[in-house]
This record gives C-alpha cells, structure tokens and sequence, in this order.
C-alpha cells in the first residue's frame, strides 16, 4: 500500500522553507506493519497468480515477493527475492518484498547458521519457474502459438515469430486459471541468462535505512502501548524474594508494577522472571525500574566465578576426554618421542551486543497475541508465547520489522514472550524495551573454552601426530538441565574437521557444567576451535622453522576429499550431504594461494613492529583464507592497517552483500579478540555496557579489508558467518610475527604486546 | 513547560525535564529515526544536532535541549537526498543499518566543520558512533565521497 501523505500538515514547511507549497510525498508503507488487525494473508496470497506461498503477480503487473527469513543485516530480505526474481524474469523495480509472519508454511524461518541462501536458493528458483511457466502457458493459449515458441523477456512473454508481447499482470488473470506445474516440467534458465544472481544489488531497504524510515523493531508502535523495563535476576535461575512497589510509583508516567514469574528448568527461551516496572514512556520505565531495590534468592549459580572456573576448564583439557573424531593412534604415537609441542588456549563468554537491545511488542486480546519483535525466529516467537500463555501456536501472530543487528540473540525469544505476558497482566500492548546493560548482563552467552593442543614433529618439520582437546559448557545446557557434553553440532564446527593430512590424528571434548545461558553467536564454537588450532599450526611452522603460508598449505597435504566419516562417524557436515559439499582440501588451498598472493606473502617488505598472519577455516560450508597485516609500535599499541580474505562459498547470489559480510567479520573478529570478554562475580555477569564490554570503534578497527570469492558454481554455502573463525588466529599470528610474542588467551586486552 | 523546535516546528514539553530528549524524540514525538543503543552515550546511535552540532540525545535532558533547535534524521534529505545520503548509498555502507542515523548525522556535522577531512578526523570523530555489522571502512570511505561532492 502506498500512503500519500501531505507532508505539509505534518509542518515541514514551517520549518525552513517558506509556506505556501503543497508538498506531496508517497512512502511505501510496509503492509499492516504495525496494524492491531492481523491477516494471515500476504499480498503474495491475495494476489491474482499466486502459485507459491513466496509469490503473488498482480494484475497491475506488481510482483509480490515474501521474505520469509528475518533481515539483520545480511541481505537475506533482498537477496532470496532477488533468485526468485531473475527465475521469473521479473523486473526488481516493480517488486515489492513483503516480510513474512512467522508461519509453518514457509519452512524454517530461523533465521542462522548462515543457511538462508544454502536452504532456500532451490525453493526461492523453484517459485520463480512456476510463475514464468504458467505465464507462458497463459500467453500460449491466448495467442494459440505453442508454448515452446513463447519466452520471456524482462516482465513480459513474447512470441518471436509474431512478434506478440504481454505483460506479467495482463497474463496473471489468465495464467491464475492454470494447474500449477509439476516440479519436472520447470526449466530453469541457465547461469548465462541471469540478471540478479550472482551480480550484486543493494539492499532493498537501503534509502529507507539512509533516511530513518527504516522500520525496526525498536520502533514498532501502536495505538493503546504501554512500555515496560524489566528488573530480571542477577543470577540465572535467581528468584524475587521481595520488591518496592510504592517508590516506582511516585515516578510521573508509571502506571504499575507487575512481577514475571521464574522459569521452569530447562530454561530454553522461556523469560528469566523477575519484575517489570510498566509506564507511559520509555523512560519513566526505566526511571521507575531505579525504585524497586528488589531482593533476590540468587539459587545455585552464586557459585559461578568465572577465574576459578577458568582454571577448572584449563584443568579439565589436561586429561583425556571423549573422542570425537580419531585416526591412527596419537598416543602411541607419542611414546615415540620426537620433537614435541604443546599449547593450552583459552577464550572467554563473549556477548552478542547488537546495536538494537532485544525488544518487542505484543498486544494481548482475547486469548489471541499479535507480537512485532526484532526476532531471527518468529516461529519459535509463537512456540514460548504459545506455551507460556498455554493458547495455540496459531493464536499468535509474529510480525517481524528490521532488526537490529542479530549475530544469534535474537533467535532465542526470552524477550517477546516477556511483552506477551505482560500484556495480557496489564491489558494494553505492552513494548518490553531491554537496556544495554539488560543486553550484556542477560544474554545467551558464546561458551566460555579452553583447548589443550599436542604435536611431534617428524624430521620435515611436518606433525605426525597431532591430538587437540577441547573442554566447554554446551549449548545443549540451554535446552537440557543435564546437558554437560558438547554435541556433534559444536564439535563439528572446526574440530572434527581438521583438515591436516597427519596418520594420527585426535580430537577430543570433555564436558563442563554451564552457570549462565549459553547461545550461539556469530559462527560459534568455530571462534575458540579455529583460535586454537590455526595457532597451534602456526606454532608448529615456527618450530620447524617453515614460512607459515608454505607450511599451513604442507599440513593441509595434496588436494583431495576427506573421507570424514571413516575417522569421526557423527559428523553432521552443518546439515549438508557430503556428496554435495564433501571437506574439499583443494578448496582449502586455493583460499590460502589467493589470500597469500593478494596480501603479498613474502614479498611485500614490512617496517619495525609490523607482521603478517595468515588462517585458514571451513564453517558453515565455506572455504575462507584471512591474511591479517598487524603493527605494535613502541607503546605496544596495535593497529590493523589491512586485512586479505579469499572466499569459496560456492555459488554466490549477492557478492556485494558477501564482500559487506566479510569486512564486516573482520570488525567482529577484531571485536573479540582485542576486547571481548565476559566474566562473573558470584554468578551475576561483570560487565554491562559498552564501557566494561567494547567492540571495536573506527580507529580500532582494520583500516581496508579486501574480499576476493572465489568463482564457483558449487552450491551455494554460507558467507553471515564463515569470516569471523579464522580472524583471530589470523591476527594473533600477525602479532607474532610482528612481535615475537605469541597470544594464546583472548582477549588481548589481557596481554601486554610492548616490550 | 519546556519550549524547544524539532525539525522546524515549535514544540512544548510539560513531562519530566530529565527526560533525555531521544526519549522524547521517539515516544512522545513518534521520530523513531533517531535510535536507542547504550544510554551512556557511549555509542552514538542517538546522534542528532542541537543548534547544528552533534549531540547524544540519550544523555541530553529536556531541560538542557530548552530553547535549542533540534534536527533529526527525518529532517535531512526531505527535499531530496543529503550528499551525505547520497554517498552512503553509492558506497553501499549499511549492513543491519540500526546505527546508520546516528553515524550519517555525526558525519554531516563533521563535514560541516571539517568540509575536507583527512583520515585523522574522521577517525577522532567517528569513533565515538560504534558500528556491530563493521561497516566502518566504508563509513568512512562515504564521508570522502561526500566531501568530494560538496566541494
């Protein structure tokens, strides 16, 4: 819907232009964005020809598209249109996206581990096709040509011997009367015909974003809201012994207090509990929320201090754990002798801290909820709303606006359900508004890990036994009180998967018990698996005095498909099939020989202080090569004046967004290691805002990051996450060589670099 | 009562005077362009000018903005887009974009004092607007576009 909007009686021309004009201005107004009515419907459904829950072509030749995956940033609400665009031979400039509900019918809307495009660029092209088709049938039939005589040009069939033309919204009404087509009589058009893929378009909300029209869920608003701040407990599974309820009160614009009840273990993404201060503004909650001095039970987890657990980690990675992928006999290999490394790493709770704190708004009525929240998984949205108000999965509705920035927060929808419950209390809307420091103090949090790593070294230098262990509280604790033991699904992210051409070979886990919600964030238990290991390898290549570059690539050996499930059978491959995206070590080397030769390995001449490391990591599907250029100057001072990184994620949809993607993944990576680190004091979490937890600024940040994709055409993998894992190796590498110093805790806040 | 303009218009004010005035901005005026990100100042997404220079609306009270004339986002590029917009679209700078007001009103009131700013300045000013996504390299290669524009 396009809302005219005389823009003179919103009073701009009292401002700094002179009256008199009428000035006119059209918006696009996101369809029923903040609408207190919701509809099941999309504008794909009510459209004309609609053969596909992700389309809908209108009569007026509009082509509706259903971005059914959240938008946090990686264009996924662009680029999954765009593959289904090119297939249809539409025109993007009369496209419009609407944002899915969160609703069953469109698949998985979970929106991470960088899947969006893996899972759905088939679906997104098979959508695509069946709207071209059926529009060619229409064309066909109306003309009385044969169909094979009818192609397609931009928006438009045409009958080449005839010269006949017709519009896609002419022909929808016709076409609507059709049968769907069977998915074998689809044709595809080929690589060479395609005007999207693989060409780069910006974001579809970008002049949106440059003008603050951009909708987020920070700014949903509707008639009747209320805002709440919320006072949760300072330990997980703390409960509220007693609170102030007079004091808020006396705050102009509180309205009332009103208490969230605890959760019940597991705690999933059920919220916290604990106390909510509801008021007319923002503000006046949080002003409000100052008053309540709430007491607390604090349970169990006071016993959590994050410097002693550390040393009980560190411990726990001395001794055997339980394999999970092992070859030859590291052991015996041992007894051996030879020249021997070890190293132990270690690497913090790490926060998401997207610039938008969780929030949400969800409006109650009549055992039905209408929620907008800044959310990566609207349906899980319905699922804890559903079940914490014990009303149908149906009865809610999930509207999703812009988010924020998500990073992995955001699919865990503790938040949301908080405005539900509160709504329904206090019968208005209810905006639940989380602070930076709710954000930082209450989160899902990276897992905190330490790595033991162990080698001997043969007569070239090269290990011919290498045996890694790692010890970290699991994500599976967040679904599971019993859950100690990481899984396959953290264990495959960079420890199974080594890709190192040595006869024994070892990777180990042991278990350890969590004290604070554990998530995922942005490429996950890679972060400490790829820290440890690519620089340990980079240990390796100093002791056998090798250049880091030659003998990262000697380790990786010949190239070559690794036959993972002979030596690690619970390999999950992030839910790939190995036949279509087996451990590919030619992959592997050609990111290194791209990043080593764009970088200038060993030819570019390098002042006093200054060095270069080099990483190398599969996640996510994706090959990825990082050279990081590093200066120390005389003050230890670090600075990152450039950074290389090659890329084979296959086939890549949007390599302007992937370029986007992974110098952003450098910023985060050097987030992490210059400064991220959680801890805590009797189970309650240290720090709480962008003072006790900074990320990287302008000037701490890499000066030029350059991107190089690998042209490929296999299928397409990740690029959200896959540039953060090999950043901080990469970089502590860098350090190395610039310093002598080698860094094997994050962050290096923690270590001094000057002499 | 407190009297102040926003983008323009003349607006009075009669709730708390400690209210931060990106409060008042967002919930009592509906300008939901300038963001929320930290209360502390510490990030910049609440960027906006006071008098033409750029503020923290999240630590500026109502009392403090009295009688000044405010400008947010909303106000710039209404009669078409700002050099500074048009730039940071050409270049393609923002990934989530929920900090891109703030970081476009902090870099037009650099380049209102600074027309050619070097690397330096635009570091010793920039810095104080965090980016999550990482799009620093291109925020800052806008602002030299931008600053070519405007020449």
């Amino acid at each position: 819907m396009s809302a005219l909007t005389n823009v003179s009686r919103r009073g701009f021309l009292q401002g700094v232009l002179s009256s008199g004009a009428l000035v006119l201005c059209v918006h696009f107004v996101p369809e029923a964005l903040w609408a207190a009515e919701a509809s099941p419907q999309s504008r794909a459904d009510q459209s004309v020809l609609h053969p596909s829950v992700y389309v809908g072509v209108d009569t007026d030749g509009t082509v509706y598209i259903i971005a059914h995956r959240s938008e946090m940033g990686t264009t996924s609400r662009t680029s999954l249109p765009l593959i289904l665009a090119d297939e249809l031979d539409a025109d993007w400039a009369r496209v419009r996206v609407q944002q899915a509900i969160g609703d069953p019918r469109y698949g998985s809307q979970d929106t991470d581990g960088s899947h969006s495009i893996r899972e759905f660029y088939q679906p997104m092209r098979e959508a695509g096709a069946t709207a071209r088709l059926m529009l060619v049938r229409a064309a066909a039939q109306q003309w009385g040509v044969p169909e094979a005589e009818c192609m397609t040009d931009l928006h438009v069939v045409v009958h080449k011997a005839t010269g006949k033309r017709a519009g896609y919204g002419d022909l929808a009404p016709v076409a609507a009367k059709l049968p769907v087509p069977k998915k074998e009589e689809l044709k595809f058009k080929p690589a060479s015909a395609w005007r999207y893929v693989g060409k780069g378009q910006t974001s579809y909300d970008l002049q949106d974003i440059c003008t603050g029209k951009a909708k987020f869920g920070m700014d949903a608003q509707i008639d009747g809201m209320v805002y709440a701040s919320i006072e949760h407990p300072p330990v997980l599974g703390g409960k509220l012994k007693s609170f102030d309820d007079k004091a808020p009160m006396q705050v102009k614009g509180v309205r009332q207090t009103v208490t969230i009840d605890p959760f019940t273990p597991p705690h999933h993404f059920q919220p916290l509990g604990g106390v909510a201060v509801i008021a007319d503004n923002t503000w006046s909650a949080m002003k409000g929320r100052q008053k309540l001095n709430p007491v607390w039970d604090n349970g169990a987890n006071a016993v959590y201090n994050s410097d002693q657990y550390k040393k009980e980690l560190q411990a726990t990675v001395r001794e055997p754990g339980k394999a999970a992928r092992n070859q030859g006999d590291v052991y015996a290999a041992f007894g051996q002798g030879g020249k021997t490394l070890e190293a132990e790493y270690y690497v913090p709770h790490l926060a998401h801290a997207s610039m938008e704190p969780p929030v949400a708004l969800a409006d109650y009525r009549d055992g039905k909820v209408t929620v907008w929240a800044s959310t990566q998984n609207p349906q899980a949205v319905q699922e804890v709303i559903s079940e914490k108000l014990g009303i149908p999965k149906e009865a809610v509705t999930c509207y999703v606006p812009l988010l924020g920035g998500g990073f992995g927060r955001k699919s865990k929808p503790d938040y949301a359900a908080e405005a539900a419950i509160l709504s329904k209390k206090v019968g208005h809307p209810v905006k639940v508004v989380w602070s930076r420091e709710d954000d930082i103090r209450f989160d899902y949090y990276h897992t905190v890990s330490a790595m033991y790593m162990k080698a001997v070294l043969g007569a070239d230098g090269l290990p011919t036994a290498w045996l890694q262990r790692s010890a970290f509280p699991s994500i599976g604790s967040t679904f599971d009180v019993n859950a100690t033991i990481a899984g396959p699904g953290e264990l495959q992210q960079g420890w199974m998967d080594i890709p190192f051409n040595i006869p024994n070979l070892r990777a180990e886990n042991s278990g350890a018990a969590a004290h604070v919600r554990i998530g995922w964030l942005r490429s996950v238990a890679n972060i400490y698996h790829a820290f440890a290991a690519q620089s340990f390898t980079n240990e390796c290549a100093h002791a056998a005095g090798r250049d880091s570059v030659e003998y990262l690539l000697a380790l990786i050996g010949p190239p070559r498909i690794i036959d993972i499930k002979k030596s690690a059978p619970d390999y999950p491959n992030y839910g790939g099939s190995l036949e279509a995206y087996p451990i590919d070590t030619a992959r592997h080397r050609r990111v290194i020989e791209l990043a080593a030769e764009k970088s200038g390995w060993g030819k570019r001449k390098l002042g006093k202080g200054q060095g270069m490391g080099i990483a190398v990591h599969r996640s996510f599907l994706t090959y990825v090569a990082t050279v990081v250029q590093v200066e120390v100057n005389d003050q230890g001072e670090l600075s990152i004046p450039r950074v290389d990184t090659a890329v084979d994620a296959g086939l890549v949809v949007n390599p302007e967004a992937t370029r986007s993607q992974f110098e952003g993944a450098a910023v985060f990576g050097t987030s992490l290691a210059r400064f991220g680190e959680i801890t805590a004091t009797d189970g309650a979490v240290d720090q709480s805002n962008f003072d006790s937890y900074p990320v990287s600024r302008m000037n701490e940040a890499p000066y030029q990051t350059n991107v190089y994709i690998v042209e490929s055409s296999a299928p397409p993998a990740g690029v959200g996450e896959p540039g953060v894992p090999p950043f901080a190796p990469a970089l502590c590498n860098g350090i190395f060589a610039a310093t002598g110093k080698r860094i094997r805790e994050l962050p290096l806040s923690r270590s001094k670099l000057g002499a | 009562m407190i009297d102040l303009k926003v983008n323009g218009i003349q607006r009075s004010f009669d709730g708390e005077p400690d209210m931060p005035l990106l409060w008042y901005l967002r919930d009592i005026l509906g300008l939901t362009g300038t963001k929320f990100g930290c209360g502390m100042a510490l990030c910049g997404a609440c960027t906006v000018h006071k008098n033409g220079k750029a503020i923290r609306s999240c630590i500026t009270t109502m009392q403090r903005a009295a009688g000044s004339e405010i400008r947010t986002i909303e106000d710039v590029g209404v009669y078409g887009l700002h050099p500074v917009q048009k730039s940071w679209m050409e270049v393609n700078v923002p990934q989530c974009g929920y900090c891109q007001s703030g970081q476009i009103m902090q870099a037009i009131a650099l380049l209102n004092e600074k027309p050619k700013p070097k690397d330096q300045d635009i570091d010793d000013t920039m810095s104080g607007n965090i980016c999550r996504c990482g799009t620093y390299q291109r925020i800052r290669a806008a602002i030299k576009a931008a600053a070519g524009e405007s020449a």
